[in-house]
């Protein structure tokens, strides 16, 4: 019901626009409308915050269904996502009660998740961004950048170091809203692909924080971070899968379709096979990434995280070399932008390069693999 | 390529020549030209200057004595470290001549060649259709005689500097023989009556370059514009490939090259988990497989651009460095995106364009399943299998 709703919102309503929304690099306002309007643009909000409260399994069947037509529009519900899970597994029941419900039922606020600084990418313990306690609040200086929804955010998650000679342990998170004093907003990045997405530096000058903001405890960001990426490579994952699904299909549509050598090149064994090698690794792929969110959802947290980040570089992987050869079975039409598919290869490579690279999982999925057993 | 010192001495002061205008010319203005997709005059008169667009033409014309097939491939390579859209200027160039220097007949031959090199005119190729792209012999333009004339109706695509020469290389089908059998290739001027440039294409890569469509309607051209001998066409676009291919194989060989300077570069400044990251095995293990196939990609490159300046068949070896160029240009850009993170994702840093520009080395001058295809048929040839 949930996903026939959405696949309605992304044939009618993200793909007609994907093209443009693309090249003008704006911002996906009839996505918010659209999601918003269907109750959906926070589908993972508890019911007792006013939320629908969506498996994992559901919500990346729902990001890919959405992925498949516009990426852009998948990452907004990334973005809302990663805003609203630190909040919700670290918070204070009154952090949540006060932030979570504003993301309740067609609200159209927007969160996000500020952890990646210029200096601090794959290495998050690098980050230099301080939060210094001084009375009912904290003091935070800094920057970051990358920030998915960054200038559009209503409010946000914050991690900073609390105590820098604790290393990891020394971090926090902080819930901060759009018009603190002190949050400055830089440039939005220019990028390759998932263009409809804003990506923007946010600077910290004494900004202040009232100290209830603090989400759990001191020193407690670290974990609570960890906690919300393992799921968000889920996420990215899902929306891989269905970038390649949805370049698979135009490749499938137009190999029917194309006459060459005196027949649809669908009857051509080159074509078939990149056609069956596609194919298969999306399907492995999207069973990967389910089976990831399936351990999710049965609260297997440690296995999850370990699948979870196997899915993203498999699906994100498969989803850069579909959209490769999407792009070269559509020959020179494919290179063109009157064709989708250019802009799927585009978009794809961004999901082997955030929420931690490919070389980044690889490592995680090896180490729990060969030692914490 | 006879390897004489002289030889060697000349091809490697091309080299530098190149490199360095590159460098302090081109490579200053790449982002620019592929954000506004605009073609660049200023780059095609340093070519000029430098003698880039005349190298393929017969020696009084300004092209080399030999080894131009190897010259075409330094000169593309060198540029196309810093702008793949620049390069290409250069190939399409010699592609687009290739048909004239080969076939035209006596009576205009010096007109023509000095029209080019004295007025400093580009050359377009038009063999690609909107229905016949990898499969040449479904080409639908017609030519048809009619008394001292041949009259040309028809539409081609995709034409690099299409809207930006004045001369045109046109393939033909000029018998109702089916197949490849009847096509042949007519010089066509810009401002004869008929000719049409049609719309500038948007593309992910290559931006600079200028690629259209071209339609022809009812064009008259006189006899003698007739490139060769008619129904030959065909086999003089085949021989083109022989020069192109090692061409196409070049601008991604200096694709790739260009990418991977950027990455290992950045490698041994960026600093991640208390060390510069080319210090994880992890990125060591993508510079040294970079490194390899950009070795690799270079000796098929100058090898089938050797065996075309020494007039051998080369089919095999051109269509190999084709396909082995391409596909590394591809790998080590989507790599070097990798290498760079975040930062190779945005427009400030130049890997996402190669990236961009990379993919269309893996389709023009036919698609690489078409090139294994070639590579195959050559190999069985060789055991004496013919298909």
């Amino acid at each position: 019901m949930i996903l026939e709703t959405v696949h309605r919102i992304a044939v009618r309503e993200l793909a007609p626009k994907a093209a443009e929304l693309d090249e003008t690099a704006g911002f996906p306002h009839a996505a918010v409308t659209a999601f918003a309007e269907n109750g959906i643009l926070n589908p993972l909000l508890p019911a007792q915050y006013g939320g629908v409260d969506l498996s994992l399994l559901t919500f990346s069947m729902i990001l890919e269904e959405i992925a498949r037509a516009c990426a852009s529009s998948a990452l907004l519900l990334i973005a809302q996502a990663d805003g609203m899970l630190p909040i919700l597994h670290g918070g204070s029941e009154s952090l949540k009660e006060k932030y979570l419900r504003r993301l309740a039922d067609d609200s159209r606020q927007l969160t996000a998740l500020a952890a990646t600084e210029p200096s601090a990418g794959s290495d998050v313990v690098s980050m230099r961004t301080k939060a210094v306690r001084k009375g009912d609040r904290h003091i935070v200086n800094g920057q970051k950048c990358f920030i998915t929804n960054g200038s559009v955010a209503d409010f946000f998650v914050l991690y900073a170091y609390t105590d820098a000679s604790k290393g990891a342990r020394g971090i926090s998170a902080f819930v901060v809203e759009k018009g603190f004093p002190g949050l400055v907003y830089g440039k939005n990045e220019n990028k390759m692909g998932m263009r409809g997405s804003i990506n923007s530096e946010l600077f910290f000058e004494d900004m202040e924080v009232p100290a209830e903001n603090l989400v759990g405890v001191e020193g407690g960001g670290f974990v609570n971070l960890m906690k919300t990426l393992a799921m968000s490579r889920l996420f990215c994952a899902s929306q891989a899968v269905g970038i390649a699904q949805g370049a698979l299909n135009e490749a499938m549509a137009y190999a029917g379709e194309r006459v060459q050598f005196a027949k649809p090149i669908a009857a051509l064994a080159p074509i078939q096979f990149m056609v069956a090698d596609m194919a298969a690794a999306v399907e492995s792929s999207r069973l990967l990434t389910h089976k990831a969110a399936h351990l999710f959802d049965e609260g297997k947290a440690e296995s999850a995280s370990t699948f979870a980040a196997m899915a993203k570089f498999t699906a994100s992987d498969t989803a850069m070399r579909v959209t490769t050869d999407a792009v070269q079975i559509l020959g020179g039409y494919g290179y063109m932008k009157d064709y989708p598919v250019e802009r799927m290869m585009r978009d794809a490579k961004l999901t082997q390069i955030y929420t931690g690279t490919n070389q980044i999982m690889r490592l995680i999925a090896g180490r729990d693999l060969l030692l914490s057993r | 390529m006879h390897l004489t010192p002289e030889t060697t001495q000349e091809l490697t002061m091309l080299r530098e020549a190149v490199y360095r205008a590159a460098r302090d010319k081109i490579a200053p203005l790449a982002a620019s030209i592929d954000e506004s997709g605009e073609f660049n005059r200023d780059v095609e008169a340093l070519c000029w200057d430098l003698g880039l667009l005349t190298l393929a033409l017969p020696p009084e014309f300004g092209g080399l004595e030999k080894n131009r097939g190897t010259a075409l491939c330094i000169a593309v390579e060198e540029i196309s470290r810093f702008c793949a859209s620049s390069a290409l200027l250069l190939i399409i160039q010699a592609v687009g001549s290739f048909p004239i220097v080969h076939g035209i007949c006596p009576e205009i031959r010096d007109r023509v060649l000095s029209r080019i090199r004295d007025n400093r005119e580009l050359v377009a190729y038009l063999v690609t259709e909107p229905s016949g792209g990898s499969d040449v012999a479904a080409i639908k333009t017609t030519a048809t005689r009619d008394g001292n004339e041949y009259v040309i109706s028809g539409a081609k695509c995709f034409a690099t500097n299409g809207g930006v020469a004045s001369l045109y290389s046109v393939l033909a089908r000029t018998s109702r023989e089916e197949g490849h059998m009847g096509l042949s290739f007519f010089l066509v001027e810009r401002d004869r009556p008929g000719l049409q440039v049609g719309r500038k294409e948007n593309k992910l890569g290559q931006r600079g370059s200028n690629t259209t469509e071209v339609f022809l309607d009812e064009v008259r051209v006189p006899a003698v514009n007739l490139l060769g001998e008619e129904g030959r066409g065909f086999r003089l676009a085949m021989k083109d490939f022989d020069m192109s291919r090692p061409a196409i194989a070049a601008q991604a060989l200096g694709i790739a090259q260009g990418a991977f300077e950027t990455m290992v570069k950045y490698s041994t400044e960026r600093q991640a988990f208390g060390k510069f990251i080319a210090e994880h095995q992890m990125i060591q293990a993508i510079l040294a497989d970079s490194g390899m196939l950009i070795e690799a990609s270079r000796g098929l490159v100058y090898r089938a651009a050797a065996l075309h300046d020494e007039g051998k068949r080369n089919t095999k070896i051109a269509s190999m460095a084709k396909c082995l160029a391409s596909d590394a240009a591809m790998k080590i850009t989507t790599d070097a995106v990798q290498v760079l993170g975040g930062y190779g994702y945005t427009k400030d840093f130049q890997v996402e364009r190669m990236f961009r520009d990379a993919k269309l080395t893996q389709i023009f001058e036919g698609t690489n399943q078409i090139q294994r295809i070639v590579i195959a048929r050559e190999i069985l040839n060789e055991v004496g299998f013919t298909i």
